[in-house]
Order: C-alpha cells, then sequence, then structure tokens
C-alpha cells in the first residue's frame, strides 16, 4: 500500500515553500552547535522569524531534522508567550474588555464582529486579513464601548456600526495593492 | 563505586538510605506513605503536584518529598497540622478544577484523586468558580481523552516517553489553557499514539481511559437474533480475579468461562487455542525463512501496538515481522468461517466479542484487513477491566461461582499457550515446536529458563541440530527502539525476535485491572505474580507443546488442510504497510527493566 499521507496541510504558496527551504538551510547550519534543548529553541526562534508565526509544516521539518517528536515542539510552541501558532492579522481588531465597554455592551460588539468575519476569539480570517482579541482597558471609558484596530480606535459603538469599520480596511486593502 | 549510605529521621524513625535516594523513598523504605499524585517509581520525577510536600528541619518552606535528595541527619516531619493543611489546600485547589462528577465517572471508587480526597480529609469545595473546559476526544478505537478530568501530573506523558518511547502526547499551552496532548492539538487517531493503554495505568483519574465497549456487548447479547461468541485472552484469567479481591496471579480461568455463559454468550472459545495456531503457523514461517533465505529475524506479531509502531516509527522493518495474524484475529476468522460453517450459524448473525488485556487490540479488530471472514471478524474487544465491570453489573458474585467450561472445537491449548500472555512466552511456545519440528527428535526439557523473566531486554542461543539460533525477547517500546536501532548499526544479530508492546508483556497490559490498594503500574511484584500464574497453568497441563494439542491437529485435518496453506494465507495471515504521520523515537536511553 501507498504511504499517501493526508495529515498535514500541503504547502500551497510560494512564500512558504521558500520559508521551508530557508529554514532547512538555517537547521543544517546550525544543528552541531547546541544540544537539542538549545538547538530547539534558536529553530524556533528563526520559524518565528521567517514565517511572522509557527506553521505547522515548519514543526513537522523541525522535528525530523533534529529528531525531536513533534508533540515535544508542540509543548514548547505553546508554552512561551513570544511564540505564535498563528499567522499575525494584517488588521487586528481589539475588542475593549474593560469593566466600563463591558457595562455599555462590548460583549455584544465582539458577537457582531464574530460574526461578521465567521471566526472565534483569538482566530484569523483564512485571507490573513482580521484578527481578534479582546484587551483591557484602553484609558478611554468615557467613550466606551470601544474597539480597536491596529492603531486606530473606534468610540462609542454599536453593533451596527461593525460592518462600516470592517468595510474601511477592506477598501483600504484594495487601494494598497 | 558503592552508594554512600546516609541516616536520617522520618516522623522520629531512623531510616538509613542510600546518599542519592529521596524523601519519599525514604519514608517507602520504612513503610511511611507519603501521598502522592505526579510520582511514579518508574518515571522520571518532576514534583508537579506537591501533594507529597514535607516539613525538613531547616529548611525555609514544605519541600516536594519525591524531589528532595536525603542528607546525612536530616530530620523530616511528613505528618504535621501543618502539612495535613497544606495537602489539603493543595488537593482542594485541584478540585476546584475538577469536575464534581464521581457519581457518574468511569474511575468511581478507583480514582487516585477521590481517594486522596477521602484521606486527606478534604471536605468542601472553596472556590466554585469558572472551571476549563476542553471537548472530550474520543476519536481513537482504543483510548478517550478527557481533558477537564486532567490534574496535570505528566504521567501519561513520561510513560509514553520514557517506556514507550512513542511521544503522543505533552505538556502545552499554559496557564488555564494548559492541556496535555497530542501534537498540534489534533485528535488521537491521527496522532502517533499506538493505542497501548499505558497512560490508561498510570493516569491518577479518569481523563485517560479504555474506550467502551460494554454496551454495544449488552445490546447484542440481548438481541434474539444475535449468536454472541466470545473468546479470552491468556493474560485476562491471573488478573481479572484481582478486581473481586483475590490475590494477583490467581487462575480464574473456568469461574470467567461460567460469568460469561451467565451474561448471555452462546459460545465459549479460548484464545489459548488460537495461541497454539499461532505458534505451528508462525514456526513454520520461521523454519521456512530460516532455510530458504527468507528475510531475517524475524519478528513476532501478536502485538498490535507494535505492529502499530512498527509501521509509525520503522516501517523499515515491516518485511521482517511475521505475516501471522494474533492469535485474537486467528480465532475470530475461524468463527466466523470454520466455526460458523461446521455450527450451521449464519456468519452474519454472530457477534463476535474477545476479552483481552489490551487497549490495542480494539485497534487491532477494526483495521481494514482483519475481515477474512467477510465481515468484520472480531467485533468487540473487552478489556479486563471492562469484563470486571460487566460482571459487577449483571449482579454475578464472581467469588462464589462453580467452574465453567470451554466450548469445543477451540476450546483446548497446551501449556505453550497460556504463557503467550508474559514476556518471553511466545519465544518459548515456538522454540518447543520449532526445535522438533526440525530436529524431529523429543526436547529433552521443555522450559526455556534463559526467556523467562521481566528484563526489558533478554538474549538466548539455542542448539537446534548444530544450528546455533539466536533469539531475543523485548518489551517496552522504548526497548524495541533500541534492539532495533542496534540491529541496524550491526551490533546485534538475531535470528528471531520477540516483541510485546506492554513492560512485562500482556500482563502488563494497558486494558488490565488498575493495580489495587498501593500499588502502581509496572510494580515488580504485581507483574511477577501474575506471570507466575501464567506458568503455572502451563505447567499443570499434560500437553505442553503446540502442535501435540489434538484439536489443533483436527483442524488442519478437517479444514485448514496445512501450515502457510492456501486457506492459512487467507484467515491466519496479513500484511503491514507504512502509517503517517511518520513518528519520531525518543533518542535511546538505558533499557528499561521491570524486574
Ligand atoms: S476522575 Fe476521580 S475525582 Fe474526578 S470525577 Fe472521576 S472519580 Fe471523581
Ligand atoms: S496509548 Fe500508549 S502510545 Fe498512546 S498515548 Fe497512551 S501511552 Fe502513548
Ligand atoms: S491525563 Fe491523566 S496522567 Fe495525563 S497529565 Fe492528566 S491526569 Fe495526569
Ligand atoms: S473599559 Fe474600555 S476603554 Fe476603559
Ligand atoms: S508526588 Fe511529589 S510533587 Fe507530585
Amino acid at each position: 500500500m501507498n504511504n499517501t499521507c493526508t495529515c498535514a496541510p500541503e504547502l500551497k504558496e510560494k512564500e512558504k515553500q521558500d520559508g521551508i527551504k530557508e529554514l532547512k538551510e538555517f537547521i543544517k547550519e546550525h544543528k552541531l552547535l547546541h544540544d537539542k534543548q538549545g538547538a530547539l529553541m534558536t529553530v524556533l526562534h528563526k520559524v518565528q522569524e521567517i514565517f511572522g508565526y509557527i506553521p505547522r509544516e515548519a514543526m513537522d521539518v523541525v522535528s525530523e531534522s533534529l529528531g525531536v517528536p513533534t508533540a515535544h515542539i508542540y509543548g514548547m510552541a505553546t508554552f512561551y508567550n513570544f511564540f505564535s501558532l498563528k499567522p499575525k492579522a494584517k488588521y487586528q481588531i481589539s475588542v475593549c474588555k474593560g469593566t466600563a465597554c463591558y457595562v455599555a455592551g462590548g460583549a455584544r460588539l465582539l458577537e457582531r464582529v464574530e460574526e461578521e468575519l465567521k471566526i472565534k476569539l483569538g482566530d484569523v480570517t483564512p485571507d490573513g486579513l482580521f484578527g481578534l482579541s479582546i484587551t483591557r482597558c484602553l484609558g478611554c471609558c468615557g467613550l466606551s464601548p470601544v474597539i480597536q484596530v491596529n492603531e486606530e480606535v473606534f468610540v462609542r459603538l454599536v453593533p451596527e456600526k461593525i460592518p462600516a469599520i470592517l468595510e474601511k480596511f477592506r477598501k483600504q486593502e484594495k487601494k494598497t495593492k | 563505586m558503592e552508594k554512600k549510605m546516609v541516616n536520617l529521621k522520618i516522623d522520629g524513625i531512623a531510616a538509613k538510605v542510600s546518599e542519592d535516594s529521596t524523601v519519599m523513598q525514604a519514608a517507602d523504605s520504612i513503610g511511611i506513605h507519603i501521598p502522592r499524585l505526579c510520582y511514579h517509581p518508574r518515571l522520571s520525577s518532576v514534583g508537579a503536584c506537591r501533594v507529597c510536600v514535607v516539613e525538613i528541619d531547616g529548611a525555609k518552606n514544605f519541600p516536594a518529598s519525591c524531589v528532595t535528595t536525603v542528607f546525612e541527619g536530616m530530620n523530616v516531619k511528613t505528618n504535621t497540622p501543618a502539612i495535613r493543611e497544606a495537602r489539603r489546600n493543595i488537593v482542594e485547589l485541584i478540585l476546584d478544577n475538577h469536575p464534581k462528577e464521581c457519581q457518574i465517572c468511569e474511575r468511581n471508587n478507583n480514582c487516585e484523586l477521590q481517594q486522596l480526597a477521602t484521606t486527606l480529609g478534604v471536605e468542601e469545595y472553596l472556590y466554585a468558580g469558572e472551571r476549563k473546559h476542553f471537548d472530550i476526544d474520543s476519536s481513537s478505537c482504543s483510548i478517550v481523552r478527557d481533558s477537564d478530568k486532567c490534574i496535570l501530573c505528566g504521567k501519561c506523558v513520561r510513560v509514553c516517553a520514557e517506556i514507550q518511547g512513542v511521544n503522543a502526547l505533552s505538556i502545552s499551552a499554559r496557564g488555564y489553557k494548559t492541556n496535555v496532548g497530542p501534537a498540534y492539538n489534533m485528535e488521537m487517531k491521527d496522532s502517533v499514539c499506538i493505542n497501548c493503554g499505558q497512560c490508561t495505568l498510570v493516569c491518577p483519574t479518569a481523563a485517560l481511559t479504555e474506550k467502551d465497549g460494554i454496551k454495544e456487548t449488552f445490546k447484542n447479547l440481548s438481541n434474539p437474533d444475535k449468536v454472541c461468541i466470545v473468546q479470552i485472552a491468556p493474560a485476562v484469567r491471573v488478573a481479572v480475579g484481582e478486581a473481586f479481591g483475590f490475590a494477583p496471579g490467581t487462575d480464574k480461568t473456568f469461574e470467567m468461562v461460567a460469568a460469561l455463559r451467565m451474561l448471555g454468550f452462546k459460545v465459549v472459545f479460548d484464545t489459548q487455542f488460537s495461541a497454539d495456531l499461532t505458534i505451528i503457523e508462525e514456526g513454520h514461517e520461521f523454519i521456512k525463512r530460516l532455510t530458504t533465505g527468507g528475510k531475517l529475524p524475524m519478528f513476532t506479531s501478536c502485538s498490535p501496538g507494535w505492529i502499530k509502531y512498527l509501521e509509525t516509527f520503522h516501517p523499515e522493518f515491516i518485511e521482517n515481522v511475521s505475516t501471522c495474524k494474533s492469535p485474537q484475529q486467528m480465532m475470530g476468522a475461524l468463527i466466523k468461517t470454520f466455526y460458523a460453517k461446521k455450527a450451521g450459524i449464519d456468519p452474519a448473525k454472530i457477534f463476535s466479542v474477545s476479552i483481552m488485556p489490551c487497549t490495542a487490540k480494539k485497534y487491532e479488530c477494526a483495521r481494514p484487513e482483519m475481515k477474512s471472514s467477510g465481515f468484520q471478524d472480531v467485533d468487540v474487544v473487552l478489556t479486563t477491566r471492562e469484563l470486571a465491570k460487566m460482571i459487577k453489573q449483571a449482579g454475578i458474585k464472581f467469588s462464589e461461582l462453580k467452574p465453567g467450561q470451554f466450548d469445543g472445537p477451540m476450546g483446548e491449548s497446551t501449556g505453550a499457550a497460556p504463557i503467550f500472555g508474559v514476556t518471553g512466552g511466545v519465544m518459548e511456545a515456538a522454540l518447543r515446536t520449532a526445535y522438533e519440528v526440525i530436529t524431529k527428535k523429543t526436547l529433552p526439557s521443555v522450559d526455556f529458563k534463559d526467556v523467562r523473566g521481566l528484563k526489558g531486554i533478554k538474549e538466548a542461543v539455542v542448539d537446534v541440530a548444530g544450528t546455533k539460533v539466536n533469539v531475543a525477547i523485548v518489551n517496552g517500546l522504548a526497548n524495541v527502539h533500541k534492539l532495533l536501532t542496534e540491529i541496524k548499526e550491526g551490533k546485534r544479530k538475531y535470528h528471531f525476535v520477540e516483541v510485546m508492546t506492554c513492560p512485562g508483556g500482556c500482563i502488563g497490559g494497558g486494558g488490565q485491572i488498575y493495580p489495587q490498594g498501593d500499588l502502581e503500574a509496572m510494580d515488580v511484584d504485581l507483574y511477577s505474580q501474575r506471570s507466575a500464574g501464567l506458568y503455572t497453568i502451563d505447567e499443570e497441563k499434560k500437553i505442553r507443546k503446540s502442535h501435540e494439542n489434538p484439536l489443533i491437529t483436527a483442524i488442519y485435518k478437517e479444514f485448514l488442510i496445512k501450515p502457510l496453506g492456501e486457506l492459512s494465507h487467507k484467515l491466519l495471515h496479513t500484511h503491514y504497510h507504512a502509517a503517517c504521520p511518520k513518528g519520531v523515537p525518543s533518542e535511546l536511553r538505558d533499557t528499561v527493566n521491570i524486574g
């Protein structure tokens, strides 16, 4: 029987392939310089640097070339806050979860964003455009409820205003392309 | 070099232990049991749960005794009000983050956490706040993972890495999201887990348990259109009694047969019959490889965890593994062909159950190749634990049962069969037959003592008609990895190798009764007793060589015709293939020895 692997997501994008190539070369050069644990840390930092996050394909490559079981790599990559297992979104939406915003209806804003983007808290849209997280008080409680998209803050929001905000960034994205 | 001994006092009692002992080991040595959750004598110590704290004169806080080394003149107190308070607080904190559902829990009355809460006198739930919540993973044929009940002791992670070398699990993330599971948060069925169930034996709670087969079995037992047939593996009979207060190693074969009939099974066969059959087929396969220049060493194939390990971690050895199915699957194929025809039963109506010491057998019976009868050959596998539970559920008083009898034509076995349940047993059984078939002479003694015992890797040389046959016996997959690696490096040379997945063999299988009292999995006394039980059954049999089993002669005459023949090929042999994802084994370690 053929060993046709269906378990790992395929490497589609050219970027990722280039990244994997770079990673493999890096490992070849650095493999013997450290003990395994040390090597693993260095290599994971490199992965994060190449891809901006730690994709599963990269962990598979690291596992095979360093001979470290994937479960250990996964454990390590999820333990440290400076590693991220999800790609960074172009526009990170942070819904304020401070007390004032919460009382003023922050939760409904969150729900609406989730609905519009069809993603859950902590996820990124498949096109990599929007990510969704929550944040603590942003210091503009007087204007609650608020959300922040990258550096820009939107105040006194009602859920109905969410679609327009998302649209604004989609347009902005088209222009830059 | 002699290790230096040091003197210390624990609760006023003098103890003398070697200088590298921990405080917990020192206490154990003088009969003081310090409560513990994450410590296991066979695994590395991590000091994760802090339940084992003690007071030590001169120490600032309360050190964890399982990771604190003794020193000369140390004064330890394990049982002061302050320590009891501290331990109680720790367990209370664990319980606050734990489902409060003991009454409906798999491990009720058999749970280390529950036990600990009772012995420590925990009386209230402190902060009934929000608990963590994860989905239950029941994707695997063998293991169910309920992370809500996980207390993050890490014993499963360590047994999987250190004893089995599989590394299917790790502790991931941190804070309230901390969880134990396979890489990439994938489901167990997609991971490199080889279904051995060792993690279920060491898990102190119901976070890891076997997949339930009881419901489906009871359903079929009460279906008048079904003929329920059951088989019992060797290692089950010397352990099942433990669930009913009998000493480990007590032979409960015939009480079990009686109980199975009371549960409603129409026909009760003995997997030991098909163990004898396996020896005939595997013995002939070995002789063929040996005499016609086939691939050597040949490895045994009756342990399904090992087969999955082979396919996942060492597919380069696939051609070295015997093509014989395991005794369970041989029996399964014969029940729905040979027996169905003989008894005039439509095989579609047969519901075939096997009682196994093993969780991997649940996976084995579901493999797509295991359908040689045209149906799934074995429908459901129940572990020893599940059988004990069914007997209790049915209100059967196990200790008062009159012995029952197996059914012909697959109920008789020789002394070579029971020892399939212990490391070295398959090799010994095979040698008894191979020797006599090759030399056509009677063995001077059927006892091959060199291949017995609970060591991780054993070796022996057997003189068969002038040919020196080198054999090895290995149990525990971390040891298997070591052996395979050294075979590849040319450091080891064998003709025949027996592999059993679990430490000690099937007597230490992942589906066996949870060790009772203060006993732990892999306890040398416990496993020696179970194994002695099997050797006693062997010794008490009149016939001790598989090829002399009259029912085996009969089935070849009547049905199979000859070993390795056409029907054997169809029903009794199988094939393997490389699995995905490919596993990366642990680095080589020293051989793990249970005894
Ligand atoms: S795992 Fe133990 S403590 Fe937890 S619910 Fe089950 S029996 Fe109770
Ligand atoms: S069943 Fe065996 S291989 Fe699978 S996770 Fe448990 S210990 Fe590891
Ligand atoms: S699953 Fe069981 S053995 Fe594993 S860490 Fe959780 S409680 Fe411990
Ligand atoms: S609570 Fe949202 S800005 Fe302060
Ligand atoms: S048993 Fe010592 S810290 Fe868990």
